[in-house]
């Protein structure tokens, strides 16, 4: 591995990781059972540098602001090697957002120049607020021969022979923007220096490291802070391998294991429970004396694995599951949501060592992680090297905000000063969420302080950045709140967002109004949307501005209902 | 030659059997992952199946936003 402590810079550490293995695979990327690409550091260098002289000849300056749109692939790590070659700051944005939300965050981080794949860069030239974008080049790929391509560029062809200029960055330099939230409400975006990076990539390899040789399968998406960090920055520093999928199909991630005998792969709590659904529907077609066999060997493994993971003993008991996962497979990370703790147990009694994390964008990636000794299901692990956890304000429980200080924390919310000095005080980052500490020095987490909700799949949802869908529903006034948060619980697991309705003197809530929310609903992504609604009988508290004051309003509600009065859609 | 009604009745039949539920639970309109009370990955896995069965070939961002049987239907449909 890399020196971090050497570089300034992220781009720096990647352009030495290129020359110090170049004959090491650095990336492989599979559609479906088809293998579609594998690169040496060498190749990537070959392809990412043309690329980085022509957004030089573009007059791409440092700390212009470069985004990129696409599904997990190739192009999404040479282009970002590009970028901070050049100096500029990386804006990774969630290609499964809206063409509107898209143009939203484009706008509000001034980006200068777009990446996207074809597919999303039609959908974003179709939205109405298109014609107000501030875009100087747009490159796009994989455009069809005879595509309309809106007056962008296509990747392929962008880019000129002769050396690029290496830009120095330094580490207080910003190195990328990352949006934890916001797309239609206070858009969030994390600003976050090369100092951040270096710092986390160096505490999470202290615990998890790569090597030449290791494979990791990047499933959760490049734009998302963890697969950002140990699917591409880790690896890469370290002259590992990384193997993109370009879809998500439950069979061909399973197949990908086998494939290219992963060695690491970070997962959040739905891909998790979707392969625990899986691995048991197949437990359960066995016949009973293959299943007796099976749960006494699992028995067994469970006895040898109880202080720590001996993989060679549970491959040894367990072939046919470890096989399933292409028998290299050393450690599955999982975060970015809450995770059920018998899911995490189940992998582990079959010999599968889960880790289990916390962390937030706003610090970059990871703050814990379950160092496996011993496997703990309950807790999100202990602080990483170098990261500072407290509890504020503890409970009669021991229960308080989780404060971190840490050389990982985002140096500030983009553009918004009153929302980094209420997050960032005193030089602790706040999280928001609820948690202690046990007597072994592990985090614990109970719930959150803050009005949101994290999808298993991984994504902050705030309640006011999806309000607009149901403005001007015929009702007095409504509004959205994370269950949780209205009714405060001692759990993470189950979060739901409601629609509380206040309706018209007289009003009666019809069957009408019921399909008029549905339909709304509907046009939310699945993640995003209200699971419930209830009926509350008083006007809403408002500032004098006629802000809805959301934390007088959900303390009352908490106050005077409980969630049975909650009626579900 | 597959119409639309034809298209969206093999889907609806295939869905109920994939996910275990009785077919006459299910209308085009329906929000399937409400419905059929499955995650984004679920859907994919029907949508694998669905391939199978009309042998046709949609990258994973055909599915994305798409929440009812009807819809589905019309994406599938303008690849036969």
């Amino acid at each position: 591995m890399l020196d971090l402590d050497q570089y300034a810079s992220l781009g720096a550490a990647l352009r030495d990781a290129l020359d110090r293995w170049p004959n090491e695979t650095c990336l492989i990327e599979s559609d479906r059972n088809k293998e579609k690409t594998r690169l040496t550091y060498s190749d990537f260098k070959e392809l990412a540098l043309p690329l980085a002289r022509s957004l030089e000849d573009a007059d791409l300056k440092p700390d212009d602001r470069v985004a990129i749109i696409m599904t997990n692939q190739s192009k999404w790590l040479i282009s970002a090697y590009a970028i901070l070659h050049g100096g500029g700051v990386l804006v990774p944005l969630d290609y499964k957002l809206t063409a509107a939300e898209h143009l939203q965050l484009l706008a509000h981080c001034k980006a200068r120049v777009l990446i996207v794949e074809y597919h999303l860069w039609r959908a974003i030239t179709q939205s109405p607020e298109f014609k107000n974008h501030k875009l100087q080049t747009v490159l796009v790929t994989e455009a069809p021969p005879s595509g309309d391509l809106a007056g962008a560029f296509r990747w392929e062809n962008f880019r000129r022979k002769g050396d690029p200029t290496f830009v120095p960055r330094q580490r207080e330099d910003v190195a990328c923007i990352v949006y934890s939230s916001g797309t239609a409400g206070r858009p969030k975006g994390c600003v976050l220096t090369h100092e951040n990076y270096l710092e986390q990539c160096k505490s999470l390899t202290a615990w998890y490291p790569f090597w030449p040789g290791v494979r990791y399968l990047s499933i959760l998406p490049t734009n998302h802070a963890i697969d950002f960090m140990v699917g591409f920055i880790g690896p890469f520093v370290c002259g590992a391998c990384v193997v993109h999928l370009r879809t998500l199909r439950p069979e061909f991630v399973r197949d990908a294991f086998v494939r290219y005998k992963i060695t690491y792969v970070s997962l959040v709590p739905m891909v998790l429970k979707n392969l625990e659904r899986g691995l048991k529907a197949k437990f359960d077609a066995l016949p009973a004396p293959k299943r007796f066999l099976l749960n006494r060997l699992i028995s067994v493994n469970k006895a040898f694995t109880r202080l720590h993971p001996n993989l060679r003993l549970s491959r040894t008991l367990l072939p046919q599951v470890h096989r399933a996962f292409g028998g290299q497979l050393l450690t599955i990370i999982v975060g970015g949501a809450f995770m059920e703790p018998s899911t995490l147990q189940f992998f582990y009694d079959l010999g599968i060592p889960v880790a289990n994390g916390y962390g937030l964008t706003e610090a970059c990636t990871a703050l814990t992680v379950n160092d496996l000794k011993p496997f703990r299901p309950d807790t999100v692990g202990k602080p990483l090297p170098g990261v500072q956890l407290r509890v504020l304000n503890p409970d009669a429980d021991g229960i308080g905000e989780v404060a971190v200080q840490s050389k990982t924390v985002m140096a500030q919310y983009l553009d918004d000063p009153e929302l980094t000095a209420e997050t960032i005080v005193d030089g602790w980052l706040l999280t928001g969420d609820l948690g202690r500490f046990d007597g072994n020095g592990h985090l614990q987490l109970f719930g959150r302080k803050k009005n949101m909700i994290i999808t298993e799949g991984g994504k902050n949802i705030y309640p006011e950045d999806i309000e607009a869908i149901f403005d001007s529903l015929p009702v007095k006034e409504f509004s959205v709140f994370a269950a949780n948060y209205v009714w405060p619980a001692k759990n993470l697991g189950g979060e739901k967002l409601i629609l509380v309705l206040r309706l018209e003197q007289g009003q009666e809530f019809t069957e009408t109004l019921k399909e008029e929310i549905n339909a709304r609903n509907r046009r939310l992504p699945d993640f995003k949307r209200v699971s419930g609604y209830l009926i509350w009988d008083r006007d809403f508290p408002r500032t004098a501005s006629m802000k809805i004051k959301r934390t007088v309003l959900a303390e009352e509600i908490g106050k005077r209902t409980d969630r049975a009065a909650v009626v579900e859609l | 030659m597959h119409t639309l009604d034809h298209t969206l009745d093999e889907i609806l039949a295939l869905a109920a059997t994939h996910f275990k539920v009785p077919r006459e639970k299910l209308t085009p309109d329906d929000d399937f992952f409400k419905t059929l009370g499955i995650d984004s990955l679920q859907a994919l896995d029907l949508l694998t199946r669905l391939e199978t069965h009309f042998h046709v070939e949609l990258p994973d961002y055909e599915l994305q936003g798409v929440t009812d049987f009807r819809t589905l239907a019309s994406r599938i449909q303008a690849r036969l």
